[in-house]
């Protein structure tokens, strides 16, 4: 389970505080999808760093499972990332001089697998994202769509309990951004954990909960939603004018 | 796929904006390595040349004049012989080729000419106390036993010049080219001097100094037909230049206050001078590598980490921590260094072989020394340059670094 007590997180713009996130309070049980919506700018991607163990907050505690997030080292961050939690990215952020496979292959070599292994394991998820013909290809040599699943497959390297999604379709095409919501889905319904930022409220109603983030605090819409599978294509109008 | 992968592919990768730096590094080893080795070549050359002139440390007595450097020990005045053990018991280095002479005017077939008493080699042999310190042993640098390739190997007669003459028995004489012409004389023939009949063995080629009108026998046989017991005229040295340089004429004067210690001072001066300037070259272009060379690696490096800031925020959500980080720019840093090193050396290699007989008038020739020097110097500046960048990469905020790009 992932619990935030009493978050609130301050930057400083040209020497005046911006709040972030302000007193936030939050549970996501283990297995759950949860779609944080609100406008650019609102400080989704920033929810989600923190959730990631990539951004201390100002104040309040963050645990995943068991771990005080905040209270573990930088490395012991890193390394709590390595083993549990995956990264997606709207732009990918897949290494462009890296092969396809060797992209896959990263989270492999930061856990320390062996080579062979690495590379049996890369080609079966990029095999499972239906881009077995597509090993060697660099990230430009792919379409957006492809440099997606890359980052899908590369997510998934490690078999990470906890996604974090930040704007997974914000740059692929409608019938692509279906199959990544599908996919999403899926592994959703392995048991997996995901937490997914977006402005698509179309998206948000794809997840089991959609909680609105306003002013830099989180307001849930109190309904928890059927599986994805079973979303319709309209429930986010449904669910978001609860907020 | 290891982590030395991704250092490799980023590398080849961006080649072009490394090669500036690269280059730098590269000319600057390069340049070093070519010093180093025509420098080294230069020093032998000269001490071969030095060699070849014979002795270049005299001893003589205290009065002595030196207008002469080849016939100053054709004087009157004597000084114990036990001045060659004082120096052979000495812990003095850069000591070779001692040769004690004793010289007395001798007539024959109503001409001057001089008999000069040497010892040989198998006489410091014989005297345990004279061992072990190095006389004839020549050390690295030295003497005859530098080994310039190109040049000739001294002929055996010529050793008498450099006084290392293995054996030489009391009635045997090697006569100079001019007394041997003048009395007629062969190998094999005898000539008396002083009232005892000599066997000439050798008749030593022709040198344009005092020297061909000597006849060179052992010491002892010449003090006792002279009458004045263990003395000598002359101690000639062959000194190390490095020796030399380092003081060893203030240091045999200590240690024999009552001689008078000479030097061929202008031909060690030279090579001084020589030394000095190239080793003064040497750390010039040693300083300009280091911050030329280094503070283009740096620029380029901190570039290079400001371009790779979403690269790097993102291998630190996979969970790369900062260790992982550090250690891909420092490997970067290696291997630079290493290619910068091996190709520097062998760019410098080839220039020294190439400007060395230009330059210096020496053949130059590769040699293996300069390769671990120049990697060294090249690894060390690489990574000592990549450190600040490759810190700052692996202190790098990976939230900011998704998010302002």
């Amino acid at each position: 389970m992932i619990a935030l007590q009493s978050v609130s997180k301050h930057f400083q713009h040209r020497g005046k505080p911006v709040a972030a996130l302000a007193n936030v309070t939050l549970e996501i049980a283990k297995g759950d999808f949860v779609a944080i919506i609100g406008p650019s700018g609102s400080g989704k991607s920033t929810f989600l760093h923190l959730l990631g163990g990539m951004l201390s907050p100002t104040e309040g505690k963050v645990r995943i499972g068991s771990d005080s997030l905040y209270d573990l080292t930088s490395d012991e961050r890193s390394a709590l990332r390595k083993k549990k939690i995956g990264f997606v990215f709207q732009t990918f952020n897949l290494v462009p001089y890296l092969t396809a496979l060797e992209n896959v292959q990263v989270p492999l070599v930061l856990a320390g697998v062996a080579e062979d292994e690495q590379k049996r394991r890369a080609e079966a998820l990029l095999g499972r994202v239906g881009l077995s013909d597509r090993l060697d290809h660099k990230p430009c040599e792919l379409s957006v769509g492809q440099q997606q699943r890359v980052a899908l497959a590369r997510m998934l390297a490690n078999d990470p309990a906890l996604i974090l999604a930040d704007e997974p379709t914000g740059n692929l095409d409608p019938e692509t951004a279906e199959g990544v919501m599908d996919f999403l889905g899926e592994l959703n319904r392995e048991g997996r954990t995901i937490v997914m930022v977006t402005h698509d409220l179309r998206l948000a109603g794809r997840a089991k909960r959609a909680l609105r983030l306003v002013n830099g605090t989180i307001q849930p819409d109190g309904h928890a939603r059927p599986g994805p599978a079973e979303v319709p294509a309209v429930a986010e109008n449904r669910a978001l004018s609860t907020n | 796929m290891r982590i030395q992968t991704l250092v490799w592919r980023e590398i080849f990768e961006r080649k072009n904006q490394l090669a500036t730096s690269f280059l730098a590094i590269l000319l600057g080893v390069s340049v070093i390595v070519a010093m180093k080795n025509i420098t080294f070549y230069s020093e032998k050359a000269v001490a071969y040349q030095l060699d070849a002139l014979g002795a270049n440390i005299l001893i003589l007595p205290k009065s002595a004049s030196l207008q002469d450097y080849y016939g100053a020990d054709m004087q009157n005045e004597e000084f114990p012989e036990e001045y060659v053990t004082r120096l052979t018991t000495s812990d003095l280095q850069g000591l070779d080729n001692l040769s004690p002479k004793f010289s007395v005017p001798v007539e024959a077939a109503g001409r001057r000419f001089i008999l000069t008493g040497i010892l040989p080699k198998n006489e410091f042999q014989a005297k345990a106390a004279w061992q072990g310190v190095g006389i004839f042993s020549r050390p690295e640098g030295c003497g005859v036993a530098v080994d310039v390739p190109g040049m000739a190997v001294p002929a055996k007669e010529t050793l008498v010049r450099k006084r290392v003459i293995q054996t030489l028995g009391t009635n045997e004489v090697m006569l100079g080219a001019d007394m041997a012409a003048a009395l007629k004389l062969a190998e094999g023939s005898t000539v008396p001097l002083l009232g005892r009949t000599f066997t000439v063995t050798a008749i030593l080629p022709q040198t344009g100094t005092v020297d061909d009108a000597r006849a060179f026998t052992h010491l002892h046989t010449v003090q006792q037909l002279a009458g004045k017991g263990a003395v000598l005229n002359a101690i000639e040295i062959v000194g190390c230049c490095n020796q030399i340089s380092k003081g060893l004429v203030q240091k045999i004067n200590q240690l024999l206050p009552d001689a008078k210690v000479a030097t061929i001072t202008q031909i060690v001066d030279t090579q001084i001078k020589t030394n000095r300037m190239m080793g003064r070259l040497s750390m010039l272009f040693l300083t300009i590598i280091v911050l030329v060379g280094g503070a283009s690696i740096a620029n380029y490096m901190f570039a290079n980490v400001f371009e790779r800031r979403r690269e790097i925020g993102t291998l630190m959500a996979l969970g790369a921590g900062s260790p992982v980080v550090l250690r891909m720019f420092l490997l970067k840093a290696l291997w630079l260094g290493l290619a910068g090193g091996v190709g520097g050396y062998v760019l410098g290699t080839a220039m020294a072989a190439i400007l060395g007989p230009r330059v210096a008038g020496v053949p130059v020739f590769p040699m293996l020394t300069p390769l671990f020097w120049a990697v060294g110097v090249a690894v060390v500046v690489c990574v000592a340059a990549t450190y600040l960048p490759a810190r700052r990469a692996a202190r790098l905020d990976p939230s900011a670094a998704l998010q302002e790009i």
